[in-house]
């Protein structure tokens, strides 16, 4: 049997802003991770990963990151992911203010 | 200060307007990002963690009102209010949106700045000595020569694609107070035998691979410093390794194939290309040393500098935050940005013009940003001294730590920074805001803490009397603490204590380091450097991890 594949989500920064985003089941880049697509396939990341990078025009540095999945949808497994979803630490800037 | 002749002009505009429409065709889709991406970092563009940041270049750290105005109007027009001073004595914009960027460069471009070459494997930001025409122990000022190396290096066709980014500082007195020896190349201004020239530095880089400059000449003469540099950055362009991003600064080439045989590397090409420099070097220096002249100095009263030493306040921020200055009359004052619990480096949109006020009313119209993100008025007459007090303490800048523990240099960390691997900011404020409570700081003395989230060390944690390096250890912040390094003119890299700190138990690690010190020194007057020097690693390691030691004894 082979290894269980680890839940993921496409992520990007919006071209014109900036900002994180993660790319929902219905094709729109949402800013909250709690919106995104959560990929439990391997076979079906792959594909998910090349529709997100297709989308230049919106979107700068498509990747795949880890998530695990609690009562609010996907959260962050690495640091680095709960930081690019909340904003910095130091500031109430980013999107732990935008979505206040 | 140095203002731009209609060919300086006439390039930034220039600049701005391609700039313009490269962002107009990325944002229509005629440029894919691999194709933008080089041309954004070319105009100082990058895409952090959470947005843009836009890196301004603020050469040699000097700039005037005017500037700091615009900078200020900027971060409000287009950003969120505040700037944050670099370690290259930039400033940065942590939220500019694509589609402002251009609009940004054109304000920037009205007051002689732009954001050209912070970025890129090319020849970044020139530094100098923060006290420049002012400190009482320069040979001359070295800014001169900078601005000569930036217009040199600013487009230089053959240095545009350089194996990495390349980096220059110039100082002129015996003390070094720019890190030089932790540049690409370091220069010196001395005097040999009543003829001016440097001793050329060369090698040196903090980053992954820590080294201090080595003296690749002792003496170059004055008139021979472009085609020197030159033919240096053209051996580094030929021999520098492009195979590997992690051994491609000219420290590696000059380790690699040793100090000789990379003299040798130079000197070859110094002799091919020093005859087609025909002097027209010497002419534009005469002529940029023009603007870089000693402003009229006053000549008023002192004493009301004097007397407000009486007020226990004053003295205090007069004891850590004046330098000496050449002309007696006068102090270089130094404006912390490191006030226990905000972030180092950073500065709000008030806070500018209230500098920029500042630097008009008292400060011959003269400022600059220093490596270590603070902001010094050069040039005060002591009789205003109290005024300039008066009016930092009113914009929140009257903070009277520079040097001391709470001074503490930072880096982005992982707030913003897409390199970074663990956060800076917040451990910086957290040492800070320890130390404020333990009001210890003015005991403690002069103490250096440098602090980089990553192996990058933008933050220069080799040279802080006590590095924190922050790294990602299996998916956990931790961060590792080196000792004993010094930046200044007997630059020594830190060494690493031990095994690392998580998150939450660097501040009490950092605590235990200092008062270890505190029991250790021979007296008050001895400081941590001093008593590290003296006693080395062993004590403050055996106090950095009490339960080994206990563990070992029983």
């Amino acid at each position: 049997m082979s290894k269980p594949f680890p839940p993921k989500v496409v992520t990007a920064n919006a071209l014109l802003k900036g900002d994180v985003v993660y790319l929902t089941a219905n094709d729109d880049w949402s800013p909250n991770l709690s919106d995104a697509e959560v990929i439990e396939d391997e076979a079906h990341a792959t594909i998910r990963l090349l529709d997100g990078t297709a989308r230049q025009a919106e979107v700068v540095g498509v990747y795949l990151a880890d998530v695990k999945v609690g009562t609010q949808g996907p959260e962050p497994v690495h640091f680095r992911e709960a930081f690019r979803a909340r904003g910095p630490s130091n500031l109430f800037h980013g999107k732990q203010a935008d979505s206040a | 200060m140095y203002r731009y002749d209609d060919f300086n002009e006439a390039f930034v505009r220039q600049r701005v307007e391609q700039f313009s429409q490269q962002v107009a065709r990325r944002i229509d889709g005629s440029l894919t990002e691999d194709e933008f991406r080089p041309l954004r970092l070319m105009n100082g563009l990058y895409l952090q963690l959470h947005a843009y940041m836009l890196r301004i270049a603020v050469p040699y750290g000097t700039l005037n009102a005017a500037k700091l105005r615009q900078l200020a109007m900027i971060a409000d027009r287009w950003d969120k209010g505040y700037g944050h001073v670099t370690t290259r004595t930039n400033m940065q914009l942590n939220w500019p949106k694509l589609p402002d960027v251009p609009a940004i460069l054109s304000a920037l471009a009205d007051v002689e700045m732009h954001a050209i070459q912070t970025s890129g494997n090319c020849v970044r930001n020139v530094t100098s000595d923060q006290f420049a025409g002012a400190a009482p122990d320069e040979l001359a000022d070295p800014r001169p020569y900078a601005e000569l190396l930036r217009q040199w290096s600013t487009d230089h066709p053959e240095f545009a694609f350089l194996p990495r980014k390349f980096k220059i500082a110039v100082i002129a007195s015996q003390a070094d107070r720019a890190a030089m020896r932790s540049h690409d190349i370091g220069l010196r201004l001395i005097d040999r035998d009543g003829t001016r020239g440097f001793e050329v530095w060369v090698g040196g880089g903090l980053g992954r691979t820590p080294m201090v400059g080595q003296l690749l000449r002792d003496f170059l003469p004055e008139a021979d410093l472009l085609p020197y540099v030159e033919a240096i950055l053209s051996a580094y362009n030929s021999f520098g390794r492009r195979d590997n991003k992690y051994k491609a600064r000219v420290k590696i080439t000059v380790f690699e194939n040793g100090l000789d045989k990379f003299r040798e590397f130079v000197e070859t090409r110094y002799a091919e290309i020093r005859p087609q420099f025909d002097g027209r070097d010497h002419a534009l220096l005469a002529e940029i040393s023009q603007a870089f002249a000693a402003p009229a100095w006053k000549t008023a009263p002192t004493n009301a500098h004097d007397a407000a030493l009486a007020d226990p306040v004053y003295r205090s921020w007069a004891e850590t935050n004046l330098a000496a200055h050449k002309n007696p009359e006068y102090a270089s004052v130094t404006i912390s940005l490191k006030k226990p619990g905000e972030t180092p480096g950073d500065i709000t949109s008030g806070q500018m013009r209230a500098v920029a006020d500042l630097a008009v009313a008292y400060g011959h119209d003269d400022l600059r940003f220093t490596h270590e993100q603070n902001i010094v008025l050069p040039h005060v007459h002591k009789g205003d001294l109290p005024a300039v007090h008066a009016g930092l303490k009113a914009a929140g800048l009257a903070t009277a730590n520079v040097g001391l523990v709470s001074d503490i240099i930072a880096c982005p960390g992982m707030d913003y920074c897409a390199l970074a691997t663990a956060r800076s900011i917040p451990v910086a404020q957290q040492i800070a805001l320890r130390f404020e409570e333990l009001k210890l700081e003015n005991d403690i003395g002069p103490l250096k803490i440098k602090i980089s989230g990553c192996i990058n060390a933008c933050g220069h944690h080799h040279v802080g009397h006590i590095g924190i390096l922050g790294l990602d250890r299996a998916g956990v912040e931790n961060y590792q603490i080196t000792l004993g390094g010094d930046g200044t003119e007997d630059m020594v890299v830190g060494e690493r204590a031990g095994p690392g700190f998580a998150y939450d138990q660097v501040v009490d690690a950092v605590e235990r380091i200092v008062f270890a010190y505190l029991d250790l020194r021979e007296g008050p007057e001895e400081t941590f450097l001093q008593t590290y020097r003296r006693l080395g690693m062993a004590p403050f390691k055996a106090a950095l991890y009490p339960d080994k030691e206990t563990s070992r004894a029983a």
